[in-house]
């Protein structure tokens, strides 16, 4: 039998199989199910030899060509029928919290609804069924569709030029510190070693940084939660390449001196960097070029609504000032005689390589033009201004209960802290669990890391007025009944899903990252 | 507008709890030059589903879907039958408009399935331990190579000639930009190239491919013994995941980092993305991987959960310390790759990976007859490098105007070189009359 990685079998603890007849300990139920809540094995514990969810024709009889190389004896997946698989993604499924189900306030994460549309285009076989590398003849309309999707966002940012290679928001950062490397050896400055990171910036951004090989210095918040403009001063130099900023930042605000600190940052010979995550905030309204921003990443599963899947796939475009417009990755694409065409190779010119296979996340491009077509400018206005507009009312209505860190208005999400916690033995963690059990997804806890027990809340525009007060009802009795003392309500909580309090440091010390067949299993197999 | 469920009277009451004048009066901290007095000009205003569906639907008919007619394209993208399940399971809400499980008692769905998803790929790849995926596979070559580097503290990659141009060149440009080196081998159409030579104390790993961008399959056993001599790693890449259910896995062969593309399982073609990079490793780098990981444990009650784990090697908690910048996985196409591995399982699983090859070794025979056309590989599982008479560039423009996707140009992959050579690959959705056609058209093309 095959041990993993540090010795130890998955498996299911014996005190949680209630015996045939027996009540489970937690449940009370004779199966361990509670109603809707089915538990549900994994896949390879539903295993039959034989069994499989497709009917495949037999291989034509051929003399295999494998070169010398040996098939391979076998794989170790399990055998299911379809109905069987169904059933398992579908129980797996309703174990998920979802933006689908109710309001999912992940401050910084942008949980807004996914237009069933976006899905839908992104589907036609024109699209869905293009393969990367066909004749460019062929596929005139998938350029003329990220030639759309790059003139939005240009025109929404007001910038000279866009990438749509980058996979991912952090890919993008990585792009961008790319392109501002380049435009720095370009003039032959090779002095500049330095990046300057907020304190309360992503942690994308200093890793980001430093993966490109740039030390990365902090810069210090001012107490009203934006960038100390004095300090970026006093660390601005010919050893600094760039500025990395989130703006509005992860507190919530906007960088009110903003153009201040591009020029600045500008002065010193260095280029500006905005983090786009929380472009969502003024889309429509504010275009990133009026603010002396280098370079940005846009999100386009936060601002423009593609899915977030549970983790992915995101797809992080990159706009850029006329300065680093001709530092970009390949493939772009260009307006030929003959049509649209597809730059894919970086020659001699200042375009600096590839960044991942093929073109970029296409599928997530059309989902975002989608959502581009089905807003237009008007509806992109008011976007911004509803989701600014839900943040402030939630602010207003909750900050004689809770402690805001910081004074308003805020602009697409609004920060607290745990001040308002304090004596109580409750602390911001409890409180997240708490609000599990009130039916609601929490509040992204303990970030941005410049203010204590951060709980950041997004509610986004797509939420209703009647949401809301749901909201911020249950959180206004849960810090009542913290400041009532009742603490052994809160470390109870969550008692109401699936799973209760998940032991996440024996996970990091121990670590399990796979299934491995039950001791004797491939001996009684062979029996 | 459809998707904003504010009122005009909501609006107004809110306004009025946050003692503001009016929604404008929320930006007053935006520099007043740089704020908008209203929708932005130069893009058009809303529009209705129909409309959108006018507008997107038109580009669309725009190109050629590869499925209209015999497609024979691969080279690191693959057109596979993906089974009617696997979309309508991606598509429940639940999964599509989940976030990332930082929440693990809400979240007990994505992070089981993340969990089945690791070891379906340790299983497939014959190796210990696999993370929740990667950007693609191109970025998980990069990563495994970047991750080398940090194993052995050495700063010398040596990428192999079978290497798909976009792995290596999405390899380079983290090399020039973070610092290291990488030696990438000229193109070795038929995997004769000698990589233990290239070996020495400074490399800190060899970047195999396969099968290889040209389809040659190696036993490449002997390279790994090679490389664990000389304090190297050796970083296996596979483009086209269904070969694992055939061929012997780069674990079986002593690969110390697995990096492939997984997107032949469950994912459409989609113009080349989002994909889903597959990165699996040995026991003892687990510590030294990039990305999210999933791991088993136990809640409150004693009972079997999973949550993200050993996080402490990523940004958001070891911030400028990470192993690597990145934040997202592919969440949504690894869900479909582990629907489609599932619904094959061990026999469906073979049994596909055999039709592929078998089909391959048909159609080779057919073009290898049309005169003046000869097999370049003598071993390939699904796909094969053909040398032509003429500018496979060319050919493969002319079959297009016959409704014919006809391969890849190895010469667009190989800019100014090769331009004789022709990848083809064929699965199981390539009938026989489709191959049929394939060499009829071929025959008159070269004719």
């Amino acid at each position: 039998m095959s041990m993993n990685s540090q010795g130890r079998p998955s498996a299911i603890p014996t005190a949680a199989i209630p015996a045939a007849g027996v009540a489970d300990a937690v449940t009370g139920t004779f199966t361990g199910n509670r109603g809707l809540q089915i538990e549900e094995p994994l896949i390879f514990e539903q295993d039959a030899a034989g069994r499989c969810g497709v009917d495949l024709p037999d291989a034509p009889k051929v003399a295999s060509r494998l070169g010398g190389v040996k098939p391979r004896a076998k794989v170790g997946l399990p055998g299911l029928a379809e109905p069987q698989v169904v059933r398992h993604y579908t129980r797996l499924s309703q174990k998920n919290y979802a933006i689908d189900s109710g309001l999912y306030p992940l401050g910084s994460c942008t949980m807004k609804h996914n237009p069933r549309l976006n899905e839908k285009m992104a589907r036609l076989p024109g699209f869905a069924d293009v393969h990367p590398l066909q004749p460019v003849s062929t596929v005139q309309g998938a350029l003329e569709l990220m030639d759309s999707l790059a003139h939005w966002l240009k025109t929404l940012t007001g910038m000279a030029a866009v990438t749509l290679a980058p996979a991912a928001g952090a890919h993008g950062e990585m792009c961008g510190i790319m392109a501002i490397r380049s435009a720095h050896e370009a003039k032959g400055d090779t002095a500049r070693t330095k990046i300057l990171v907020p304190e309360s910036a992503h942690g994308t951004n200093p890793a980001t940084a430093a993966a490109c090989g740039y030390a990365v210095e902090s810069i210090p918040a001012t107490a009203d939660g934006r960038v100390d403009l004095d300090a970026l001063k006093a660390k601005l130099g010919p050893d600094v390449a760039g500025l990395m900023l989130t703006n509005p930042n992860t507190c919530g605000l906007f960088e009110r001196d903003i153009i201040a600190i591009g020029e600045a940052v500008h002065a010193a010979g260095a280029y500006f960097y905005c983090d786009g995550a929380n472009f969502n905030a003024i889309v429509g309204r504010v275009r990133p070029a009026d603010l002396g921003v280098d370079a940005m990443h846009i999100n386009l599963h936060k601002t423009f609504s593609t899915p977030h899947g549970g983790g992915g796939p995101g797809s992080g475009p990159v706009v850029f000032s006329e300065a680093l417009a001709p530092y970009v990755p390949v493939p772009y694409v260009t307006h030929g005689a003959s049509g649209f065409d597809l730059v894919e190779n970086a020659g001699d010119g200042p375009a600096f390589g590839r960044m991942k296979a093929f073109h970029g996340q296409m599928g997530m491009f059309t989902r975002a033009l989608s959502y581009m077509l089905s807003h237009g400018a008007d509806g992109l206005w008011q976007a911004s201004g509803d989701a600014v507009l839900n943040a402030n009312y939630v602010m207003a209505r909750l900050e004689d209960v809770m402690t805001a860190s910081f004074e308003g208005p805020c602009m697409h999400e609004c920060l607290f802290d745990d001040r308002f916690l304090k004596g109580t033995g409750v602390t911001t963690l409890d409180i997240a669990k708490a609000l599990i059990d009130e039916g609601f997804h929490p509040m992204t806890m303990y970030f941005p890391l410049v203010v204590h027990g951060a709980l950041l809340i997004e509610p986004t525009e797509t939420e209703s007025k009647a949401s809301l007060d749901q909201f911020i009802d249950a959180l206004r009795a849960l810090a009542e009944r913290a400041k009532g003392g009742d603490v052994a309500y809160f470390q109870g909580a969550p008692r109401l899903t699936p799973r209760r309090r998940l032991d996440e440091t024996a996970a990091a010390r121990k670590p399990i990252l796979r299934w491995t067949p039950p001791v004797g299993a491939e001996a009684l197999a062979a029996e | 507008m459809r998707y904003l469920p504010l009122t005009e009277a909501d609006r107004q009451s809110m306004l009025a709890a946050t003692r503001t004048a009016s929604v404008n009066d929320l930006f007053r901290d935006v520099p007043e030059a740089a704020r908008l007095s209203g929708p932005i000009g130069g893009l058009p205003n809303h529009m209705g589903e129909l409309e959108v569906e006018r507008h997107l639907g038109a580009m669309a008919a725009k190109n050629l879907a590869a499925g209209s007619v015999p497609s024979f394209l691969g080279a690191g993208a693959y057109r596979h039958h993906v089974p009617a399940t696997v979309d309508h399971m991606v598509q429940r809400g639940e999964f599509l408009t989940a976030y990332t499980p930082y929440q693990p008692e809400v979240s007990q769905g994505t992070l089981q399935v993340l969990f089945e998803f690791q070891t379906q790929v340790s299983l497939l790849t014959g190796m210990d331990v696999a993370n929740a995926s990667m950007y693609d596979g191109a970025t998980a070559c990069a990563e495994a190579v970047i991750m080398a580097n940090r194993v052995t503290r050495r700063k010398k990659a040596v990428l192999s000639g079978g290497l798909h141009p976009h792995y290596r060149d999405t390899t380079t440009t983290d090399a020039r930009f973070i610092g290291f080196d990488a030696v990438a081998l000229p193109a070795d159409p038929t995997g004769i190239e000698d990589l233990a030579a290239q070996v020495d104390d400074k490399t800190s790993c060899v970047v195999v491919q396969n099968p290889s961008v040209f389809g040659q399959i190696r036993d490449y056993s002997d390279l790994a013994k090679l490389c664990q001599a000389k304090g190297a790693l050796l970083i296996v890449v596979v483009t086209e995941a269904l070969s694992l259910g055939l061929l012997t896995p780069p674990g079986e062969m002593g690969a110390d980092i697995v990096a492939a593309e997984g997107q032949s399982f469950g994912n459409a073609l989609n113009f080349g993305g989002p994909y889903v990079g597959l990165f699996a490793v040995k026991d003892k780098y687990v510590r030294q991987m990039p990305g999210r990981l999933c791991g088993e444990t136990l809640d409150a009650d004693g009972r079997r959960g999973f949550v993200l784990t050993l996080s402490t090697r990523e940004q958001h908690i070891r911030r400028e310390k990470a192993t690597s910048n990145i934040c997202t996985n592919a969440g949504l196409c690894a869900l479909a790759f582990s629907i489609h591995v599932s619904l094959l399982g061990e026999a469906g699983i073979t049994q596909l990976a055999q039709l592929n090859h078998a089909k391959a070794v048909q159609l080779a025979d057919k073009l290898a007859a049309v005169p003046g056309v000869e097999i370049v590989n003598d071993g390939f599982f699904n796909e094969f490098t053909v040398k032509l008479p003429k500018s496979a560039t060319a050919v493969v423009e002319a079959l297009a105007e016959r409704r014919i996707l006809g391969g890849v140009p190895v010469s667009r992959l190989y800019p100014g070189a090769m331009d004789d050579l022709l990848l083809v690959a064929v699965t199981e959705t390539n009938t026989e009359s489709d191959m049929d056609a394939f060499a009829t058209a071929l025959a008159e093309v070269l004719s």
